[in-house]
């Protein structure tokens, strides 16, 4: 049993290298159970491989993953398919199928996973298009046929089919305007209100951070910089820290009594 | 409800859902217990059937739920199908102890309103014969997109020979490259085997009328008017139209033709006018070295197997064919890669959102690019007969 047991994820000291360089170095990072989580850092700094690390699309050359408590690295194939039936992953260009329609994409994994009659798959979908605001309509047209923003909520509606315990969002709001990623974000929480989710969100959304998320982690130089609610961002002494959520944006954000400290 | 029998307390215990009646004061509770999670949807599922049935039509029914100790997206509709099916007129059926935890999911599938049912294919003979009929018409269009597609490739020829610095030599050396140089090895190969048997069967078979030497005459007429230039075009369509239609595919997927066009450049002279040129160049010279390959597989063979000496090979060639034969399968080869051109890029822009949509046009292209190869053969075939050539 790993010592921090409310730790849904644990990861130590991973590398990761492509070719001479080293993109993550030695990076620590626990998720807790039930938070939401931000995931900040300078572009290109790794964010989108850590995540691809943790789900385990990038070999890493060091270090542990522990997802439930399962290291991923030692676990049996069975382990790890229960663990991936346990996390729902929302891809950055949503990665639908596009040759499926809505229906048959939010279906897919329920179908593979569960024996479940194709009544209550029906059933289901209508709730799941539901839950990410879409209407019942949309389950027939296919991906192509869709806008950027209901692309994200439907890949977010295949995410949550089988109702898993963590989600991986990559740039969820990223290609919205601005009400869409307000409206996201409000759905993130709702539904991490509602069914019980841990969240881990790689965002450069400060709207997102600052509504959505209960922690923040920074990336930077292939490791966590810091981590730690908002308030304790904004205390930060750290040059990029301080430019990112002290910037001429991040004060349009939130507000001027927020950033009472930043001037 | 077999689950039920096992009693509540029991049924928590195994880790099993239950669903049981239990009667309370006037009314009949249903007691759900344990956990209600996509695990166990098809228990369930039959759980609150055969509750539908028991109950249906009683009234003064509610749902407890305290018992519940796991709760998720496919129990907590279960248990709201379950609501709605005892919700008798304008009475609606209650859900007991529900804790604060899930209310918000409940109150969640409450707002789903009835699924409307997936409309699935059938597959009956009409539709059959419709699509039978649809395809046959369709031969009409593609026809009109192909001479369409000619007609914009020659407008747009056109217009680059006016202004030549805007043809785009690079792109052109860089397909000449793709469609040619490495398209060699495969293409002597195959070519070579061909030679090899067409000149090991006609050993075999003009044996039996002592006719060996005769088998030079078929092999140099064969290759040179007609195997050499087919095979390779056949070749050429497979491998090379295949991916014009593919990459031109994938552009228009992600928009980048649209792009090209709103940045006001004709995706005809960018795209397809250094495709088509790369085809039209690449072709007769890859039908020659083919050409070459089967004689000297079908030499080799003559030698080797019928004992025919390079000499005499070589001699009797000489005597056997004539330029013409040389010109007759030479001059259709740029014929045949335009029509292959063609074909490919007609289908390449004709690429839809979906990856299924990629793979059909790509399908399709080498198929009616083949279609289209064999149909000019037949064409230049009779020509070439009319005017004795």
């Amino acid at each position: 049993m790993p010592e921090t047991s409310d730790a849904i994820i644990r990861v130590r000291d991973i590398a990761v290298q492509f070719g001479a360089t080293r993109v993550l170095d030695g990076l620590d990072l626990d998720v807790k159970r039930g938070e939401i989580l931000g995931f900040v850092g300078p572009s290109g700094a790794g964010k989108s491989v850590l995540t691809r690390t943790i789900i385990g699309l990038v070999p890493k050359v060091a270090g542990r993953i522990e997802v439930f408590g399962i290291d991923l690295d030692s676990a049996s194939a069975r382990e790890r398919r229960g663990v991936e039936r346990r996390w729902g992953i929302l891809f950055q260009q949503g990665a639908l199928f596009s040759s499926l329609t809505v229906r048959q994409n939010i279906q897919f994994p329920v179908r593979e996973y569960l024996n479940v009659s194709q009544r209550l798959l029906d059933e289901i979908t209508v709730a799941k298009l539901g839950m990410v605001g879409l209407r019942p309509e949309v389950a027939d047209r296919f991906p192509s046929e869709l806008s950027g923003g209901m692309i994200k909520r439907v890949a977010l509606a295949r995410a949550l089919a089988l109702d898993p315990e963590l989600v991986f969002l990559d740039e969820p709001t990223s290609g919205l305007d601005p009400i869409g990623a307000g409206d996201f974000d409000e759905l993130v929480r709702t539904l991490q209100r509602t069914l019980g989710l841990t969240v881990f969100m790689v965002t450069h959304d400060l709207d997102s951070l600052y509504t959505a998320c209960d922690r923040i982690a920074v990336l930077g130089n292939g490791k966590i910089i810091a981590a730690g609610s908002m308030a304790d961002m904004q205390a930060s002494q750290h040059p990029w820290l301080r430019a990112y959520f002290h910037g001429k944006r991040a004060r349009a954000v939130m507000g001027g009594s927020a950033v009472v400290g930043g001037s | 409800m077999n689950r039920g029998e096992k009693g509540r307390g029991a049924g928590i215990m195994t880790g099993d859902p239950t669903l049981e009646p239990i009667a309370k004061g006037s009314g009949l509770a249903l007691c759900a217990g344990g956990p209600w999670t996509a695990r166990f949807a098809p228990v369930l599922e039959q759980m609150v059937a055969d509750a539908e049935k028991l109950c249906g039509g009683r009234p003064n029914i509610f749902i407890d739920v305290s018992q519940v100790d796991k709760l998720d997206t496919f129990g907590a509709w279960l248990i709201e199908r379950l609501r709605r099916s005892l919700t008798q007129g304008d009475v609606e059926a209650r859900i007991a102890g529900l804790s604060a935890n899930y209310s918000s999911l409940v109150d969640e599938v409450r707002r789903v309103k009835a699924a409307p049912a997936a409309d699935t294919a059938k597959v009956s003979i009409t539709g059959m014969l419709d699509q039978i009929g649809r395809s046959v018409a369709g031969f009409g269009t593609t026809l009109i997109q192909l001479i369409d597609m000619l007609g914009a490739v020659l407008a747009a020829t056109g217009r680059v020979l006016a202004r030549p610095r805007t043809f785009r030599l690079t792109s052109t050396v860089h397909h000449l490259e793709q469609v040619c140089w490495r398209a060699v090895p495969i293409v002597g190969l195959i070519t070579f085997l061909i030679g090899c048997i067409i000149s090991q069967q006609g050993i075999f078979h003009f044996r039996k009328f002592g006719a060996d030497i005769f088998v030079v005459d078929m092999l140099g007429v064969l290759v040179l008017r007609e195997i050499g230039v087919l095979l390779v075009a056949i070749m050429v369509a497979g491998r090379s139209g295949s991916a014009y239609t593919a990459e031109l595919g994938s552009m228009k997927m992600r928009e980048e033709i649209d792009a090209l066009r709103t940045m006001g450049f004709d995706p005809i002279e960018v795209l397809i006018l250094p495709r088509m040129l790369a085809l039209i160049i690449a072709l007769p010279i890859l039908a020659f070295l083919g050409a070459m390959a089967a004689l000297y597989g079908g030499g080799l063979v003559a030698w080797l197997y019928g004992g025919v000496d390079p000499e005499a090979f070589l001699l009797r060639l000489r005597d056997a064919i004539s330029i013409d034969h040389f010109v007759v399968g030479i001059v259709k080869a740029p014929v045949m890669a335009a029509v292959i051109g063609i074909v490919a890029c007609v289908e390449g822009l004709a690429v839809e959102g979906s990856a299924e949509s990629l793979g059909q046009h790509t399908t399709s292209s080498v198929v009616k690019g083949i279609f289209f190869v064999i149909v000019m053969d037949g064409v230049f075939a009779i020509f070439f007969a009319s005017i004795g050539m």
